[in-house]
């Protein structure tokens, strides 16, 4: 007996034919390709640096660097390794970039709201501010800030001197230093009690404000709660706090802690650079709240702060944070151009003094631009993160 | 900006190895018979050594070294351009091919010689390491400047040296570095630094830079040992040679008395090693791949070593410096070449 078999599927086009077979063969030679010629372009590159001589590998990281930083917030002397110097140069560079982003947000939301301002006087300061500083190149302002107005400080022995615990001079501003003694405990504890006051107070009354409508003093009391608490742990703990005070050694300050002119420059000119930009995407962001919304906060009886902060704000962060995260990633780039004024950042350090005493350029670039590949990654992901809780959530 | 040229550097390097497979079959002297010049790093200012005019034309010692090399192999002594390097970009210039050879008062060390894949091909100065410091401190000695705020150039053997010498001595400092040589000197000018660390060579002309050069001195002491001189890629022999013994015969033309005034009367010279120096008796510039009179063009159009000194960095210049050790080993230095035979 025949056995017939009846093949119902429609005959489908021949697998060359198949686009879905078609786009996956093609994207597979992309892939191909792209993975063949990043491979040739590594092996090119170490064979024909082995041919010419030249050192290859990490081993580098493991030697003694053998020169000076002048600042550094990890542990750090000339005999310590390359790959420390690396730690030494990245922590600069985050330091700067933090202080820069904090300063940056606090400035530019001020002028971008003062920049839309009712007061004619206030709007157009804001407006000078953003047009002068935005279209002045970054590099030039770090310039003016280090050479034209830091250098024309007093010398040290004619240092600005405040109570004799403060010094200014053309080297940097001088600081007490607070060593903790024995007891300071106790200070830490009052410390984190008066933090944990404030949330449970925020709590309680945004519970007791959702149940009978009253409104409670968060801000003020939270404030006094802060200042207070660790003030009163600390007397009673009996002061354990002494001050190391900068003082006058030889030619140069020594003692108590440092801020060199080179942070503080670059500092200024990276705040109030990215700030200009910021002031802009604030007002964009708040422009772009319909003049409807202001409205009927203003017929809630809401005051002119409220509005802006409970209405106005929130809805413009919508359209702020992409464009945010953007100016935060320049700001932590730009940081690089510390190198021109001897800031010891990751670029000045690492890429500067490290690349040309071992001569790795390829290893000392790569994990560079891998670093900053990182820092700027973490950021977008942060930003995003924060992005997708401020947005408008459809149900 | 130096960020993105460093970078640039790095990726031409990456690169440019990348192509180098067939780059590598030609000669570095065919290459620029080629192009038709020869391609050499220098400073990007520094007076005596390289530094541009006005009108962009180029003179310091290390630029007649450049001016020599092309002089025997062209017969003409402008067919050099320059690539102004700071300290920091140089030896990635030479690695990457961008330049044909490096003379950018480049000291020779272990460490560069081994592992940068370079060849130093002699020495056309002999410097050590000096403090310029500003007369208010009040220091005679450089025993006396522990706790010192230090302005220096990146990427310099200067930064080791300094970090060895104060360790060495138990005392501490404060580098402050800066990329080019004219940034540092703002930076001890402005204030920000009371001494500056350079080669001694180099703190004559910078103090002359000093809107009060008096202001300014330089204490006595030499930290280190800095022979500068010319860089070539490892690995082509032949170039090596030629930058080598060009510079050799400057410094055997000196000690022989051929002087770029009389190279002509000395074509006629009976005596064989100026003959062989100028090329009119054996083949001299055909072993290292040159025309025979390779040795009478560098001298007739560049000069022997001394006219080289004296014109650039010697007493009668603004820098004013005695030739110390740099004078021949005839005459009580230790400037001496090997014999052209």
């Amino acid at each position: 007996m025949k056995k017939q078999t009846i093949d119902t599927r429609p005959a489908g086009p021949k697998p060359w034919y198949d686009p879905r077979v078609r786009s996956l063969f093609f994207q597979a030679i992309a892939i191909a390709l792209v993975f063949w010629g990043g491979w040739i372009l590594v092996d090119n590159t170490l064979s024909n640096m082995e041919s010419r001589g030249i050192s290859t590998g990490f081993g580098f990281l493991g030697e003694t660097a053998g020169f000076g930083i002048i600042m550094n917030l990890v542990p750090y002397d000339a005999t310590m390794s390359y790959g420390r110097t690396f730690w030494v140069g990245l922590t600069n560079t985050l330091l700067v970039s933090a202080m820069g982003v904090v300063a940056a947000t606090i400035l530019g939301f001020i002028i971008g709201v003062a920049r839309l301002s009712s007061n004619w006087l206030v709007a157009k300061m804001a407006l000078v501010y953003i047009e002068v500083i935005r279209n002045i190149p970054l590099l030039l302002q770090i310039f003016f800030w280090y050479f034209a107005v830091l250098s024309n400080l007093p010398s040290p022995r004619q240092s600005v001197d405040v109570g004799g615990a403060l010094f200014l001079n053309n080297r940097g501003l001088y600081l007490p230093d607070p060593v903790t003694q024995e007891g300071f405990g106790i200070v830490w504890g009052g410390i984190l009690l008066a933090i944990a006051a404030v949330v449970g107070i925020r709590i309680w009354a945004k519970k007791r404000q959702l149940a009978t409508g009253q409104i409670f003093p968060t801000f003020k009391v939270g404030v006094a709660i802060l200042v207070l608490v660790p003030i009163i742990s600390y007397l009673v703990a009996g002061r354990p706090l002494e001050w190391d005070l900068p003082a006058l050694r030889g030619f140069n300050f020594g003692g108590g802690i440092t801020i060199i002119p080179e942070l503080a420059a670059l500092w200024i000119a990276l705040s109030l650079y990215t700030a200009s930009f910021i002031a802009e995407i604030v007002r964009s962001g708040i422009l772009s709240v319909s003049k409807g919304q202001t409205e009927a906060s203003k017929a809630l009886g809401l005051p002119n702060g409220l509005t802006l902060r409970l209405v106005v704000i929130p809805q413009a962060m919508r359209v702020i944070i992409p464009p945010l995260t953007s100016q935060y990633l320049n700001l932590v780039k730009n940081s690089s151009l510390a190198t021109a004024i001897g800031y010891p950042d990751l670029v000045a350090v690492f890429m500067g003094t490290t690349l040309n005493q071992t001569g790795q350029a390829v290893e000392v670039v790569a994990i560079t631009m891998a670093v900053y590949l990182t820092i700027s990654l973490l950021i977008s992901l942060f930003m995003n993160i924060y992005n997708r809780a401020v947005a408008i959530k459809e149900r | 900006m130096r960020k993105t040229k460093s970078i640039a550097l790095g990726i031409a390097l990456a690169v440019g190895t990348f192509s180098a497979t067939g780059a590598m079959a030609a000669t570095t002297l065919e290459n620029v018979k080629e192009k038709g010049h020869l391609q050499c790093g220098v400073t990007s200012g520094l007076p005596g050594f390289s530094q541009p005019d006005e009108k962009g034309n180029w003179t310091g010692i290390d630029v007649d070294t450049c001016r020599a090399v092309a002089a025997a192999i062209f017969g003409d002594a402008n067919a050099v351009e320059f690539t102004p390097l700071t300290a920091k970009e140089r030896f990635t210039a030479l690695q990457s091919g961008e330049i044909d050879m490096l003379s950018r008062n480049t000291t020779w060390t272990l460490t560069r010689d081994a592992s940068l894949g370079l060849n130093f091909a002699g020495v056309n100065y002999y410097d050590g390491q000096g403090f310029l410091i500003n007369k208010g401190i009040g220091v005679d000695d450089a025993t006396q400047l522990d706790g010192a705020t230090i302005c220096i150039q990146a990427g310099t053997t200067t930064e080791l040296n300094l970090s060895d010498y104060f360790r060495a001595k138990g005392m501490e400092f404060k580098p402050i570095v800066f990329d080019t040589s004219e940034q540092t000197v703002q930076g001890f000018a402005a204030g920000r630094c009371d001494v500056l660390t350079s080669d001694r060579s180099q703190l004559a002309a910078l103090r002359s830079k000093l809107s009060d050069p008096s202001s300014a001195k330089i204490l006595p002491n030499t930290i280190s040992k800095e022979p500068l001189g010319p860089v070539v890629r490892q690995g082509d022999d032949q170039w090596f040679n030629i930058v080598k013994w060009v510079l050799s015969v400057q410094i055997n033309a000196e000690e022989l008395g051929v002087t770029s005034a009389n190279a002509d009367d000395m074509l006629k010279s009976d005596n064989p090693n100026i003959q062989r120096l100028l090329g009119t008796d054996g083949d001299m510039g055909a072993k290292l791949g040159l025309p025979d009179d390779f040795g009478y063009q560098a001298v007739k159009l560049v000069g022997n070593y001394g006219e080289m000194y004296d014109r650039n960095v010697g007493p009668d210049t603004p820098l004013g410096l005695d030739r110390g050790i740099n004078a021949l080993w005839t005459e009580g230095g230790i400037m001496y070449a090997p014999p052209v035979r």
